[in-house]
C-alpha cells in the first residue's frame, strides 16, 4: 500500500509536484496520466526514494520514504522510462547482477532469473547482448528485473513511451500476463490514454503536479456525457421517440437522416435497442479519456506517436 | 546466523558490482587494446630513443629502456586507473547507475564494488606489461611479481578512486576529460617514471614529493631492478596513506552524488 500525504517538489522556478495526496490500495493497478511534464516521473522518483520532496511526505509498504529509504528499496521493482541495463551484458548476466544487489539468496537466485525470464518471454535471448535486443525485448527485460527480488510493489514509468504501435500491444499484453501471475501493486504513469484504460483499475489525471481527476476509468469517461449511438432508421421519428423509455437511454436528438442517442455503456445495450428500432446501421463511440482530460483542463493530450487503433471504437451492426 | 546471511548479501552485492565491470572490460576488446598500446610505445619508442643517446651515471649501469620500465608500469596504472573514472559519467548516461542507486545498495558499497572493478583492469594491464618485462630481458623471481601485484593494487585502489571521486562530480564527459588530464600528466611526469629524481632542482622536487605515483615508482624499480632512492618501507607507507585518503574521499564523494 501507498500512502502519499501532501507531497511537493519544487524545483527554482517550477513545482513539479503540487501538494499530492493519494492513497493507493494492495493490488491495485494505479495510473498516472498526463501529458509531458506533468510530474508523473518525479512522483515516482520519489516514491523510489532517488529524489528528495521539498515537502510533505509518504511511505510505500508501510516504510517512509525518508526515514526507511533503504527498506523501501528492497520492496519495490522499478521499470524507468529509458532501459537502464547494461548493453554489453546479456539478459541473463545483467538479471543475474540486480539478484545480487537485491540479495536474492543464492539457492533460489537461478530459478527467479529463469522465472523471470520465462515471464517477459525472453527465455531464448538470455544469453545474447542487451545491445542486440529491440526496443520492446529491452523493457521486458527491464520488467524481468524489476520482479527478481518479488516486490510487493512496481513501478512503471511510461512502460511503452518510443515503442512501435505493435511493440506496445506485446508489452500491454506480458503486463497483463505479469498482473495475472504475480500479487503486485502496479503504479503506472503513461500518456497514452488507452494504455491507461487497458491496464489500470484506476487513474489519476494529472496536470501542472496536481491531480485534477481520480477514479476507474469508467468513472472519469461517465463525466462526460455517456456513449453516443448513431443509427439510421426508416421508422417515424415518433415511434423513435418511444425508446427515451428505457432506463439506459439519456437523450435523443435527430440529425441529418440520423437518430442520435446518447446512452450508458452502449456495447452492452445495443442488443436492447435493436429489439424496438429496425436498423440500416448502427455505430457508436465511447467518450476517450482524451475528452477527460480535454473537458477539465481545456488542452489535449499530445501524443506522440500514431495510434494503434484503440481510440475510437465503432462497431457497425448490420442486419439486411 | 542471520548476520553470516548479512555478510554473504553484502559480499555478493559487491561481487556483482565487479563482476559487471569485469565482464565489459573483457568484451570492450578497443579498451584493452587502446590501455596497452601507449605503454608500449613509451617502453620501445621512448626506451631506445633516449636509451641509444643517454648516460646518466646515475642510471646504475642499467640501460634506460629497462630503468624506465618500472615507470611504465606505473604510467599505465596512472591513465587507466584515474580515466576509469569516467565510466561512473557513462553509467549516468546511460542509465545503469540509476538502477543501481535504486537498489538496496549503500553508496560506499557502488564505490567500493566500481574501484574493484578499476583495479582488476590496472592489474591485467599490468600482467601483460610484465610478459613484455620478460622478453625485454627484465629478471623477475615469484616474490617479485607478488610485491609488484601489491604495489600496484594499493597505487590503482588511489588513483581510481581519485578518478570516480572526479567523476562523481562531473556530469559530461568532455569536462572529465579536460580536468582528468590535468591530473594524470603531472602524476606521470613527476613520478620519476622516466628520470631519477636525485639530482632535480628544489621546486621539482618538492613537486615530486607530493605525487603519490613517485612512491610506487620508486617502490617497483627497487623491487624489480633493485636500485631505488627512498627504503621500500617508506614508499609502502605513504602508498598505504594515500590509498586509505583517497579512498575515503571517494566513498563521501558517492554519498553526495546525485542520484538523478
Amino acid at each position: 500500500m501507498i500512502k502519499i500525504h501532501h507531497l511537493t517538489k519544487r524545483y527554482e522556478k517550477l513545482t513539479a509536484v503540487d501538494d499530492l495526496s493519494l492513497d493507493i490500495q494492495d493490488n491495485e493497478i494505479f495510473g498516472l496520466l498526463g501529458p509531458n511534464g506533468a510530474g508523473k516521473t518525479t512522483v515516482i522518483h520519489m516514491l523510489a526514494t532517488l529524489l528528495k520532496p521539498t515537502s510533505g511526505s509518504a511511505s510505500v509498504n508501510g516504510f517512509d520514504i525518508l526515514k526507511d529509504s533503504a527498506k523501501v528499496r528492497s520492496s519495490i521493482g522499478i521499470v524507468f522510462q529509458v532501459p537502464s541495463s547494461d548493453d554489453l551484458l546479456t539478459g541473463y548476466e545483467n538479471l543475474k547482477v540486480h539478484a545480487f544487489l537485491y540479495g536474492v539468496p543464492a539457492e533460489i537466485r537461478e530459478k527467479r532469473i529463469n522465472d523471470a525470464l520465462e515471464l517477459v518471454g525472453l527465455t531464448e535471448r538470455k544469453n545474447d547482448q542487451v545491445k542486440k535486443y529491440s526496443g520492446g525485448m529491452r523493457r521486458r527485460l527491464e520488467i524481468a528485473r524489476g520482479l527478481i527480488h518479488e516486490p510487493n510493489v512496481l513501478f512503471l514509468d511510461e512502460p511503452t513511451l518510443g515503442l512501435d504501435p505493435s511493440s506496445r500491444e506485446t508489452m500491454w499484453e506480458y503486463i497483463q500476463k505479469m498482473v495475472k501471475e504475480r500479487k503486485l501493486t502496479i503504479i503506472l504513469t503513461t500518456h497514452y490514454m488507452e494504455e491507461a484504460d487497458l491496464l489500470c483499475n484506476r487513474i489519476g489525471i494529472i496536470d501542472r503536479g496536481k491531480i485534477i481527476a481520480l477514479g476507474t476509468p469508467r468513472e472519469l469517461k461517465s463525466k462526460i456525457s455517456g456513449d453516443t449511438v448513431r443509427l439510421k432508421t426508416k421508422m417515424q421519428n415518433a415511434d423513435i421517440a418511444q425508446l427515451k423509455n428505457l432506463d439506459f437511454v439519456r437523450k435523443i436528438e435527430f440529425i441529418d437522416e440520423q437518430v442520435v442517442l446518447s446512452v450508458d455503456d452502449a456495447r452492452r445495450n445495443i442488443p436492447e435497442i435493436l429489439k424496438h428500432v429496425e436498423v440500416e446501421y448502427v455505430e457508436y463511440a465511447t467518450p476517450t479519456l482524451n475528452d477527460v482530460f480535454l473537458k477539465l483542463t481545456g488542452r489535449t493530450i499530445k501524443e506522440q506517436q500514431a495510434e494503434g487503433g484503440f481510440m475510437e471504437r465503432y462497431v457497425q451492426y448490420d442486419r439486411n | 546466523m542471520s548476520s553470516m546471511i548479512e555478510i554473504s548479501t553484502y559480499f555478493g552485492k559487491i561481487y556483482a558490482l565487479w563482476l559487471r565491470e569485469f565482464k565489459v572490460y573483457l568484451r570492450e576488446k578497443s579498451r584493452l587494446v587502446a590501455s596497452t598500446f601507449t605503454p608500449l610505445l613509451w617502453l620501445f619508442v621512448i626506451g631506445n630513443g633516449f636509451g641509444s643517446s643517454t648516460t646518466l651515471t646515475s642510471l646504475h649501469a642499467i640501460d634506460y629502456q629497462k630503468f624506465i620500465f618500472p615507470g611504465i608500469i606505473c604510467m599505465s596504472v596512472i591513465f587507466s586507473a584515474v580515466f576509469f573514472g569516467s565510466y561512473i559519467i557513462w553509467d549516468r548516461k546511460f542509465d545503469f547507475l540509476k538502477s543501481v542507486m535504486v537498489a538496496p545498495v549503500s553508496r560506499g558499497t557502488i564505490f567500493t564494488g566500481k574501484t574493484l572493478g578499476g583495479m582488476t583492469n590496472s592489474l591485467i594491464q599490468t600482467t601483460i606489461l610484465l610478459v613484455v618485462g620478460v622478453i625485454i630481458g627484465i629478471p623477475f623471481t615469484p616474490l617479485s611479481i607478488v610485491e609488484t601485484a601489491a604495489v600496484i593494487l594499493l597505487l590503482s585502489f588511489a588513483l581510481t578512486s581519485l578518478g570516480l571521486t572526479i567523476g562523481s562530480y562531473m556530469t559530461s564527459l568532455e569536462g572529465f576529460q579536460m580536468i582528468v588530464s590535468f591530473v594524470v600528466f603531472p602524476l606521470f611526469f613527476l613520478s620519476g617514471a622516466l628520470f631519477p629524481l636525485d639530482k632535480l632542482p628544489e621546486w621539482l622536487s618538492v613537486l615530486t614529493t607530493i605525487d603519490p605515483a613517485t612512491y610506487s615508482v620508486d617502490a617497483l624499480r627497487q623491487i624489480i631492478l633493485g636500485i631505488g632512492s627512498k627504503p621500500l618501507g617508506i614508499d609502502i607507507l605513504i602508498l598505504v596513506l594515500y590509498t586509505a585518503g583517497l579512498g575515503l574521499l571517494g566513498t563521501l564523494s558517492f554519498r553526495r552524488m546525485k542520484a538523478i
